[in-house]
């Protein structure tokens, strides 16, 4: 595959792999997730689903390193780097790219600014930036079906969710990483923007290798997104994994007989607290 | 002038005050020799002064007039073509009688403390912004204050720049007061801290702004003096019936930079906006008192000053609405914000009230606080570094006020001076975007 984009600079030939080893981390005292294994490649588009509070906000942000964080246990690496010991800003110039769950408003700061500094950031010149910002985002909004005059906004500031989530997809394209985790893009959202943001991604997949673990409560998103793999996270860990199947079965059954099974095995295995 | 002698007899009967006074608290001006000031030679050209004003300028816009002064002295009066006719910008010292100093100078600053005795005593020339009745003046006059430390090795210079803008009824216009120093190349950029062997310097200018019925001014007042001067300014306005002031204030500079803003709501219906942006990095004290004094019914003054302190900086907001009896109906607003960015970086914030009539609407907020951690790890998830990512949140901070300065050059102006600000701090810091 041949990168032509301005953001050759961070791939490293086109294949790329996030590797999460029995991954334990908490929050607030708390320990959530219990020993993850994962991993994502180049050009595999994985999906998390779980019930609410099973932990996989938690997991994107253990990946990105939000402070107030804590990993208990395990490794993470991207092409081989240990991404915990990281800065957040430096796991994102590796190629790691995280759109939250709840993007939240950034008063002032534009999106053109902060594209152009991401950019700068990544080793293109300030000048360059802008310039090829400057087209590019009309195109992607265009792809994301968000109104231009939006990019002129603040970070968020009065969006609505959905949005939001088309502004989340639209960053995601333009700094084109390796890896992206997609925190319910779903969320909020109509369903012509579920189908547009889902699509952008999955062109992404197509256009540079773009990896993806996404998470959502949805299979509607995963019909455009063509999952490789389904995983299962109840109770802080990836209980079944399988294909696209997967995630059908749990919109007809739910999340009830993992959870049944996960409770078990902690108590057998006496880590429930 | 028997009352600058009057005014010395006044100050040398005052003794300077000290910090143990509430309102000097925070001014480190127990350290503060008076007499390790004096006239110095000056170390620039006067042609190269006039240049450096005119480039200051320019960056502001286009402008219906320039005043150039120089420690205090006016050097140029430049006004352009597009300007009325009837507006008269003149020096009180060389103008002829008629138009010479009018009554009123000084009425609104009266030497209310030892420093206002002090300028009293040493003011020399005073620009004298004369709007007449029905006049309309688009574009603002820029009064440029340049301060000229003298030859390398001087003891200090001390400075009493003086203005009086003076709006007659139904009239409009615009002035901006700039103060910066002037150093062997050219005066520092706006916001630079380039200056690491900062002249000591004392300013104590004083503005007054009369505005007649019916009549309305924009005024914005910049200052980017270096790290060695010590400022001591007083604002005061006066706002007739119908009238309206928007004050915007930017404080940039200064080692020691006191503004007091005394604003007077005096007619029915008059309104004020008051706006001021104020960053300190470094060692830098900013000192700002406010009063929004309503004297009549359904007045309406806004206040929204906020600021940012890095380093060791620190800043005081101090203000009062005052609602005098009588003033029926009368709005008032005062808010401040303020950014604390390093550990060692402190801001005060007081706002009072003092409220004598009944069916008013006031209120005051402040708040003192971090950069959002929430902010700035949604910014370096993009791939940000911290360092940037806070400057960007401290010119998003500053832009909605930026957005509402009285003319847009001084918005730019404010936003150009903070970003360079906040790089400068970057790259003094070694730089942790890599
Ligand atoms: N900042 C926090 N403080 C305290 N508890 C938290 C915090 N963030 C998450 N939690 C808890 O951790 C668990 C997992 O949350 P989360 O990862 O957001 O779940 P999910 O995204 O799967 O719904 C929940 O019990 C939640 O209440
Ligand atoms: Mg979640």
């Amino acid at each position: 595959m041949t990168a032509t984009s301005p953001t050759t600079e961070v791939s490293r030939g086109g294949s790329h792999e996030l590797v999460i080893d029995g991954l334990r981390a908490g929050v607030a005292g708390l320990e959530v997730l219990t020993g993850v294994d994962l991993v994502v490649r180049s050009g595999e588009v994985h999906a998390v689903m779980g019930p609410n509070g099973s932990g996989k906000s938690t997991l994107a942000h253990v990946l990105m390193g939000k402070p107030g964080y804590q990993v208990l246990g395990g490794t993470v690496t991207l092409d081989g780097e240990d991404l915990l010991r990281l800065a957040p800003f430096e796991r994102a110039r590796l190629g790691l790219f995280l759109a939250p769950q709840d993007p939240i408003e950034v008063p002032g700061v534009g999106l053109h600014q902060t594209l152009t500094e991401a950019l700068a950031g990544r080793g293109m010149s300030p000048d360059d930036a802008k310039g090829s910002l400057a087209a590019r985002a009309l195109v992607e909004a265009q792809r994301v079906g968000l109104e231009t005059r939006l990019l002129e906004r603040p970070l968020n500031v009065d969006l609505s969710g959905g949005e939001r989530k088309r502004s989340e997809t639209l960053q995601m394209a333009l700094l084109q990483p390796n890896i992206a985790v997609l925190d319910e893009l779903d969320s909020g959202i109509d369903i012509d923007g579920l189908h547009d943001v889902a699509q952008r991604v999955r062109d992404g997949v197509a256009e540079w290798g773009l990896g993806v673990l996404a998470i959502t409560h949805y299979r509607r998103l995963l019909s455009v997104l063509q999952p490789d793999v389904v995983h299962v996270l109840v109770r802080g860990r990836i209980v079944a994994s399988g294909g696209p199947e997967l995630a059908g079965e749990l919109e007809r059954t739910g999340y009830a007989a993992f959870e049944t099974a996960a409770r078990a095995d902690d108590s057998g295995t006496g880590i429930q607290n | 002038m028997r009352r600058r002698a009057e005014a010395w007899e006044r100050f040398a009967a005052t003794s300077v005050p000290t910090e143990a006074e509430e309102v000097w608290r925070y001014s480190g001006i127990d350290g503060f020799d008076l007499d390790a000031y004096a006239p110095a030679p000056l170390a620039a050209g006067l042609e190269s002064t006039l240049a450096v004003a005119r480039r200051l300028a320019d960056s502001l816009g286009p402008r219906a007039g320039l005043v150039v002064t120089r420690n205090g002295t006016i050097e140029a009066i430049e006004m352009e073509r597009s300007a009325p006719e009837a507006l008269s910008v003149t020096n009180t010292r060389t103008a002829p009688r008629a138009a010479a100093a009018p009554e009123t100078l000084g009425e609104l600053a009266p030497g209310r403390d030892a420093f206002g005795e002090l300028h009293d005593a040493f003011v020399s020339d005073v620009v004298l912004v004369g709007v007449p009745r029905k006049t309309v003046v688009a574009d603002p006059i820029v009064v440029v204050h340049l301060v000229d430390p003298g030859a390398h090795g001087a003891p200090g210079v001390a400075v009493f720049p003086h203005m009086l803008v003076d709006l007659g009824t139904s009239s409009e216009a615009g002035v901006i007061e700039l103060t910066a120093p002037i150093v062997s190349d050219g005066p520092l950029p706006a916001g630079d801290e380039s200056d690491t062997t900062p002249s000591p310097m004392l300013l104590v200018p004083v503005t007054e702004l009369r505005v007649a019925d019916d009549s309305h001014l924009r005024y914005g007042n910049l200052q980017v003096l270096g790290q060695g001067a010590t400022s001591i300014a007083l604002q005061a306005s006066c706002v007739g019936r119908d009238a309206s002031l928007q004050s915007f204030t930017a404080g940039l500079g200064g080692r020691y930079a006191r503004v007091r803003t005394d604003s007077d709501l005096l007619g029915q219906a008059g309104r004020t906006s008051l706006l001021a942006a104020y960053l300190g990095t470094g060692e830098q004290v900013h000192d700002f008192r406010t009063l929004q004094d309503h004297h009549a019914p359904r007045t309406e003054s806004q206040l929204l000053f906020k600021g940012a302190v890095a380093d060791t900086a620190r800043s005081v907001y101090s203000g009062l609405i005052r609602i005098r009896k009588g003033a029926r109906g009368a709005n008032a607003f005062q808010t401040n914000h303020n950014l604390v960015l390093s550990e060692g970086a402190h801001a005060d914030s007081v706002p009072n009230l003092d409220i004598d009539e009944n069916d008013v609407r006031c209120s005051h907020a402040s708040t003192v606080g971090p950069i959002d951690e929430e902010q700035r790890y949604y910014l370096e998830t993009r791939g940000i570094a911290p360092a940037v990512a806070e400057r960007l949140i401290v010119l998003g901070f500053f832009s909605d006020l930026a957005g509402r300065a009285p003319f847009p050059g001084v918005g730019r102006w404010v936003e150009e001076a903070v970003h360079r600000r906040m790089a400068g701090r970057l790259s003094a810091q070694g730089g942790t975007d890599g």
